[in-house]
């Protein structure tokens, strides 16, 4: 099992959330991020005084996976979050020990 | 014989102007830090409250009573005592004298309420009740007196500025402008400038509030200014065109300013060129001729913009820019007057240098601008300074940097936790949930 997360522009999650249904992926948490990248920001001014915004706000996605869904799903996902413009996001893969699912005390695969 | 149109549109005009309070709270309420929103929110509705008890008690009386030597009223009016049978204005115009009360009143609170702007993020709340009912007492009141009493209106003889010096100001651009910028450079002084400004200027925390309390402003603006002709009429019907009119043109000024300088027309440049364009044509609005009002608000516009750049060249916190909008506006304003007035606008009026009155206004209106501007400054730090070393004006530094509504009112404004964080600890000391 692995874990898969994107740190991605708010206006694409629910891009990403209808290229992973098509994959018959169906759960997905979302949470609100905020960073920096290669971008540093932006630039607001108030009354001609210059900000300097350093963290941009940003929706962290994440998805719980069987290992054969990993590579379809990251493509997806990259597909549904890119604009080719700074600022596109991160997505990574890391493994997953253990998933349980609550409701039933199912584990594995079996849970996700 | 009372006129009820006239009396209507005063009674009018002065909840418009109160309905500017409130509308003030939200236009500062947005441009500060959202741990400071509600202090800087109470301060300024507060002026209502404690403005409204002082015009009650003795106010009202000193600013409007009869004149002791032009410079302020006397105690003859103090409590309002038996004024609800006496009339005001001229034959067959006559207002309730108590309309013409409750008018000026609002006049008062929005114009200490302006300082709120001066001090915003630090300044503790029952010191600053304190200075409000002082210098209302002591800066407003006389300034009023001099440029808002008339000989014969409410008492036999008024203001030096009004009946000696023959300053136009038509709805305050000494009393409330000039004198809340001048005020607001001393206020600054005493208390001392932000912790970390200007290295961290704090970023304004809601500009939709700050829209509409533009909004607010420029509507109650109406009221400020052709509420100030005292009547249903044809000066008041003008200075209404006049006010939207210098708005209007003074929210492009600014923007092509921003445009200019900074690459972007913004929310808060198009909120505040309003502000900069009805502060600006206030002295004027019932002297002159719309295309005047609409050089007057272009002017104020690009000028008070321009000015925003002071404060850090000065290295003061005037945290909300009251100098640039409403000191140097209003200065703007009240000289523009000795350019831009026509008697054929206003026979009781002037004519400016423009409709060939010469230089003869334009002095006029320096000297009661700059008059204002003096006293203004110098009782201002006075009364601060006081204030400031004894009860002490300026919450500590904790507060400030952990959050002035905290520290000083037990309140945060907003819960946007999801987890139910804050749990209520009754009166009697039992858990509710």
């Amino acid at each position: 099992m692995k874990l898969l997360t994107a740190v991605v522009r708010p206006f694409v999650v629910d891009d990403v959330r209808d290229a992973l249904e098509r994959l018959a992926i169906l759960g997905m948490t979302v949470t609100e991020a905020q960073g920096y990248g290669r971008q540093k920001g932006h630039r607001e001014v108030y009354r001609g005084a210059e900000y300097q915004v350093d963290f941009v706000q940003k929706l962290r996605v994440e998805v719980l996976l069987d290992d054969d869904l990993v590579e379809r799903a990251l493509e997806a996902v990259v597909k549904a979050c890119h604009t080719g413009r700074i600022g596109d996001g991160k997505v990574w893969v890391t493994p997953v020990d253990t998933v349980v699912r609550v409701r039933t005390g199912e584990r594995g695969s079996d849970a996700i | 014989m009372i006129d009820t149109g006239d009396t209507a549109w005063l009674l009018v005009s002065a909840a418009l102007v109160m309905l500017m309070t409130p509308g003030l709270a939200l236009f500062y309420g947005g441009m500060v830090r959202s741990r400071s929103v509600l202090n800087v929110m109470v301060l300024t509705f507060v002026c209502l409250a404690a403005v409204g008890v002082v015009w009650l008690l003795f106010g009202y009386s000193l600013a409007f009573g009869d004149s002791v030597g032009g410079v302020i009223g006397d105690f003859g009016l103090a409590g309002l005592h038996g004024l609800g049978e006496r009339t005001v204005g001229p034959p067959g115009h006559q207002v309730p004298l108590l309309a013409f009360v409750a008018f000026q009143l609002m006049f008062a609170v929005i114009t200490v309420a302006l300082l709120v702007g001066a001090v915003a993020e630090r300044a503790r709340f029952w010191p600053w009740l304190l200075f409000v009912v002082v210098w209302v007492t002591v800066v407003y009141v006389p300034i009023a007196h001099w440029i808002f009493a008339f000989d014969g209106y409410q008492a036999p003889h008024g203001g030096w500025a009004a009946n000696k010096l023959h300053a136009l100001d038509f709805a305050g651009g000494t009393a409330v402008e000039v004198n809340s910028g001048a005020a607001a450079v001393a206020l600054a002084l005493v208390i001392g400038n932000r912790h970390g400004w200007p290295r961290q200027a704090p970023r304004p925390h809601n500009l939709p509030f700050v829209m509409f309390g533009a909004g607010l402003l420029w509507f109650g603006w109406f009221g400020f200014n052709a509420g100030s002709a005292l009547g249903a009429n044809g000066v008041a019907a003008t200075s209404f065109v006049n006010t939207t009119v210098a708005a209007a043109t003074a929210v492009l000024g600014w923007l092509v300013v921003e445009q200019l300088r900074d690459g972007k027309p913004t929310t808060l440049g198009a909120a505040s060129g309003a502000v900069a364009g009805l502060v600006g044509i206030t002295p004027g609005c019932g002297y002159v001729e719309p295309l005047g009002a609409a050089a007057i608000g272009v002017i104020a516009g690009v000028v008070c913009s321009l000015a925003i750049g002071l404060k850090y060249r000065l290295g003061l916190d005037d945290s909300l820019d009251v100098l640039a909008v409403h000191g140097i506006g209003g200065f703007a304003g009240m000289l523009l007057v000795g350019l831009f007035a026509s008697t054929g606008v206003n026979s009781a009026g002037a004519n400016g240098l423009f409709y060939g009155g010469g230089l003869d206004q334009l002095w006029r209106q320096a000297v009661a601008t700059l008059a204002a501007l003096g006293w203004s400054l110098v009782a201002t730090l006075v009364i601060a300074w006081v204030i400031h070393r004894t009860l002490g004006l300026r919450a500590d530094r904790e507060s400030e940097l952990d959050g002035i509504d905290e520290a000083e009112h037990a309140e945060s404004a907003y819960d946007l936790a999801v987890h139910p964080s804050r749990r209520g600890v009754g009166a009697g000391g039992e858990v509710h949930r």
